[in-house]
């Protein structure tokens, strides 16, 4: 700020508080960079051009401006603009970018199980590659993921559950005639985890297959990238999806369970510390590998 | 539904009338044994319904081979992978052939497929069985419910493949009561092991030390996730006491296996030595496999343990002194997944879908100009040469048979020298009856054979396990022969202990 004012001192020229007139070559351009914006797997690194709107954006606050609007009214939310995850925008609701779980996967709509676990495989693909809150808030964490390790570590989680329903000697096997009131964590642990096909491939059906969906689909979105092909395959993570994650699904789905009226502890430490007071119910200390 | 405190207020009703049902503790255990009694249905399911099979099925048992194939897959599953598919196939067809050894070895491997197939319910999505059966509620109602479970499951192996394990229920109800506690188990299994060879019933025997094995691979399982999770997470893991406690306890745990499986091997090794019986030999050998197998598994336990402590320090470093984050953020787990995992599925599925609707990015849209779609149509198809180019035809040259012996005299010669072992004989006498037979070539590769075994190839029949060798031995006499000098060799067959050379092989390993 005080450097604009000795600059105009000494122009004597008031000019920046005018703004210029857009012109179409500004629209073109800003309408360029939310392009590339949609193109999730592009490098601002890898590409000039990309990298030069991503300069004048962050210089230019007219263009800036002039971008947003772009996005809005396209029905995109941009998350972030910078270096390191280029135009990161993401579709609103309703938008024609959305991805609906019809169109994810078949069987979700027929089967309340089946879109019960597409959902949960990418809430626990989200947990395992960001575990504390610190690597969802750190900008410089990258989280690695294997399909196995998910399915693994949402059938520990399920088994602590069933231990748990074991010693107070609750009975839970759902009632025939009501499949909604089953407790979620059954749909997960009776379905099988692989499956033997004819040509070798994954059985879509398993929670591996499942995962490995999931996995696949954030690779698309750029949001994931895959490494290797141990445990079922391995990803790390990329930072549109910390923000992703972050900024829009984390929150929404809290907003939700909230709504629920299940209210998770939330005093700022870190839940999977396994707590010793009565909130016990609530703190994850399933995390724990222990069966004892 | 009823709140529990209404059922609480109400007195105990001795003089009241009948009550319509027994109370829920009374229930529970028949719940239970409806549950274990459900375990068996498959089972009987499959001869019920061999009946429908194309061809005629009826003289196969195949509750038994479904018992014999849960056996299996329970005796041959690591614990970090499982049982092979194909494997299992192969150890069952013999069992299914002695039931019909006039039909073809096809219908015995289609029969093995078609019941490992039908104890993973294949055709289910779950890949697991469910059976209904009725309990009272606490304010007396009857609800019908479900009970799902799995015979054989599924699971990943390394490199993609999928392996066989069976599942708690199948081993608890069918393969018989296995206690879960890992350290107790294990020590039942070793004092079962121990009576058994004192009592010297080595088959049994095995099977307790395979058991044996089976929770010694459980225990560094359960530690390996211990570490895993403190690499995820280092305050997942309560290394203020319950890890040191767990550390040391396996330590202790470690050194008592270590004494008393070196003690069994001892022991065995015993049993094997004194054992007059070749089968029980072998499978003294065999135990000996094993137990060594378990020792190396608790010496890389151990490796383990000792690694846990620099582990712990390195992660305590790496995660707790970086620099704290200013904003408090949403702890996925702890806030999201753990909450929602207890839920009704109702409920759960609109928390997963508000993630999934927000959490899987965008998907540009694809749109298609009718002009490019009636070009693409349009478009014959790329003509492809998946054959690749014309091998050229190859050039072949004969090449002239230029062996000195012919096969027929090989054979004519084997036969000459096949002696029985008892029963040694002179090389002249060899030499006469084979110019007899076969002339002088016959002779000249009868003596060739002949010298060669008067220095036989011992290391090669010891490592190849082969039964009988042919030797020759020098006693001073003089060869009398038209054709030949030198030494009237005697020449026999040696017998040899192949199951002793077969445990000393494994002791040496």
């Amino acid at each position: 700020m005080s450097e604009q004012v000795e600059w105009s001192d000494t122009e004597a020229s008031p000019t920046p508080s005018v703004p210029a007139a857009v012109t179409p070559a500004d629209a073109a351009d800003a309408a360029r960079l939310v392009a590339f914006g949609l193109q999730p797997k592009l490098q601002p690194a890898r590409d000039q051009e990309y990298a030069e709107l991503l300069r004048r954006y962050r210089e230019d606050p007219p263009f800036a401006r002039l971008a947003d609007a772009v996005a809005a009214g396209l029905g995109l939310i941009v998350l972030e603009v910078s270096p390191r995850a280029g135009m990161a925008v993401t579709a609103a609701e309703d938008s024609v970018f959305a991805v609906r779980m019809g169109d994810y996967a078949r069987r979700t709509s027929a089967d309340g199980g089946d879109r019960f676990l597409h959902g949960l495989a990418h809430l626990a693909l989200a947990a395992m590659a960001f575990p504390r809150p610190e690597d969802l808030a750190d900008d410089g964490y990258i989280g690695r993921v294997s399909v196995n390790g998910v399915d693994a570590f949402v059938r520990q989680a399920c088994r602590r559950l069933e231990e748990r329903a074991e010693e107070v000697g609750e009975n839970t096997d759902p009632a025939t005639d009501a499949p909604g009131l089953e407790a979620a964590w059954r749909i997960w642990a009776r379905r099988s985890a692989a499956g033997a096909t004819k040509d070798a491939r994954r059985l879509a059906g398993s929670t591996t297959g499942i995962v490995g969906k999931a996995a696949a689909f954030l690779t698309d979105s750029g949001f994931l990238q895959r490494t290797g092909d141990d445990n079922g395959g391995t990803y790390r993570t990329t930072a549109r999806y910390q923000l992703q994650v972050r900024d829009m699904a984390g929150s929404a789905a809290m907003a939700e369970l909230l709504e629920l009226g299940v209210v998770p502890v939330t005093d700022g430490t870190p839940t999977l510390v396994p707590a010793a007071d009565d909130d016990a119910e609530l703190v994850a200390d399933a995390g724990l590998p222990f069966h004892s | 539904m009823t709140s529990p405190a209404s059922t609480d207020s109400v007195p105990p009703q001795f003089s009241a009338g009948p009550r319509p049902a027994p109370g829920p503790a009374a229930d529970e255990g028949l719940a239970r044994r409806l549950r274990a009694l459900a375990c068996t249905a498959p089972l009987h399911d499959l001869d019920a319904r061999k009946a429908n099979l194309a061809g005629e099925y009826s003289v196969y048992g195949m509750a038994e081979v479904a018992l014999a194939g849960i056996d299996l897959v329970t005796l041959n599953m690591d614990f970090d992978t499982g049982a092979d598919h194909d494997q299992i196939v192969a150890r069952l067809i013999p069992r299914i052939a002695a039931q019909a050894p006039q039909r073809p070895v096809a219908e015995h491997e289609r029969v093995a497929r078609w019941v490992l197939e039908n104890l993973i319910n294949v055709g289910s999505v779950d890949r697991g069985f469910r059976a209904v059966y009725g309990t009272f509620a606490p304010d007396g109602t009857y609800v019908r419910r479900d009970y799902d479970f799995k015979l054989i499951e599924e699971v990943p192996g390394p490199g993609g493949s999928v392996y066989l394990r069976t599942t708690d229920e199948a081993v608890n109800v069918l393969v018989g009561a296995l206690d879960t506690d890992v350290t107790s188990a294990q020590i039942a299994a070793e004092v079962k092991l121990e009576v058994l060879i004192s009592r010297g019933r080595l088959a049994d025997a095995q099977l307790a030390a395979e058991q044996a094995r089976y929770r010694t691979v459980q225990y560094s399982e359960t530690l390996r996730r211990a570490l895993d999770a403190t690499r995820r997470n280092v305050r997942a893991v309560d290394w203020l006491n319950s890890v040191p406690d767990m550390i040391a306890e396996a330590l202790d745990h470690v050194a008592d296996r270590y004494r008393h499986e070196n003690a069994i091997l001892t022991n065995i090794r015993k049993a094997r030595d004194e054992s007059e019986d070749p089968e029980q030999k072998r499978r003294a050998a065999e135990l000996v496999d094993i137990v060594k197998d378990c020792i190396r598994r608790h010496t890389q336990l151990q490796s383990r343990l000792l690694e846990a402590g620099p582990l712990f320090r390195a992660e305590q470093d790496r995660q707790a002194f970086a620099t704290p984050m200013t904003t408090a953020g949403i702890d996925l787990y702890g806030h999201l997944v753990a909450p929602v995992l207890p839920l009704p599925l109702e409920q759960a599925t609109r928390v997963t879908d508000a993630f999934f609707a927000r959490g899987t990015g965008m998907r540009t849209p694809v749109s298609v100009r009718v002009g490019d779609l009636v070009d693409i149509l349009l478009t014959p198809p790329m003509e492809r040469e998946h054959l690749g180019a014309e091998m050229p035809e190859p050039d072949l040259i004969a090449t002239p048979d230029d062996s000195r012996f012919s096969e027929e005299q090989l054979a004519a010669a084997k036969e000459l020298l096949d002696l029985p072992a008892d029963a040694p004989r002179r090389l002249s006498g060899l030499l006469a009856e084979a110019r007899r037979a076969g002339g002088f070539d016959l002779a000249y590769l009868v003596a060739l054979m002949s010298i060669h075994a008067a220095s036989p190839p011992v290391g090669t029949a010891y490592r190849q396990g082969e039964e009988k060798l042919l030797f020759a031995v020098d006693d001073g006499t003089e060869l009398d022969d038209p054709d030949f000098g030198g030494a009237d060799l005697i020449v026999g067959t040696a017998l040899l202990d192949a199951l002793g050379m077969a445990a000393d092989r494994t002791e040496a390993a």
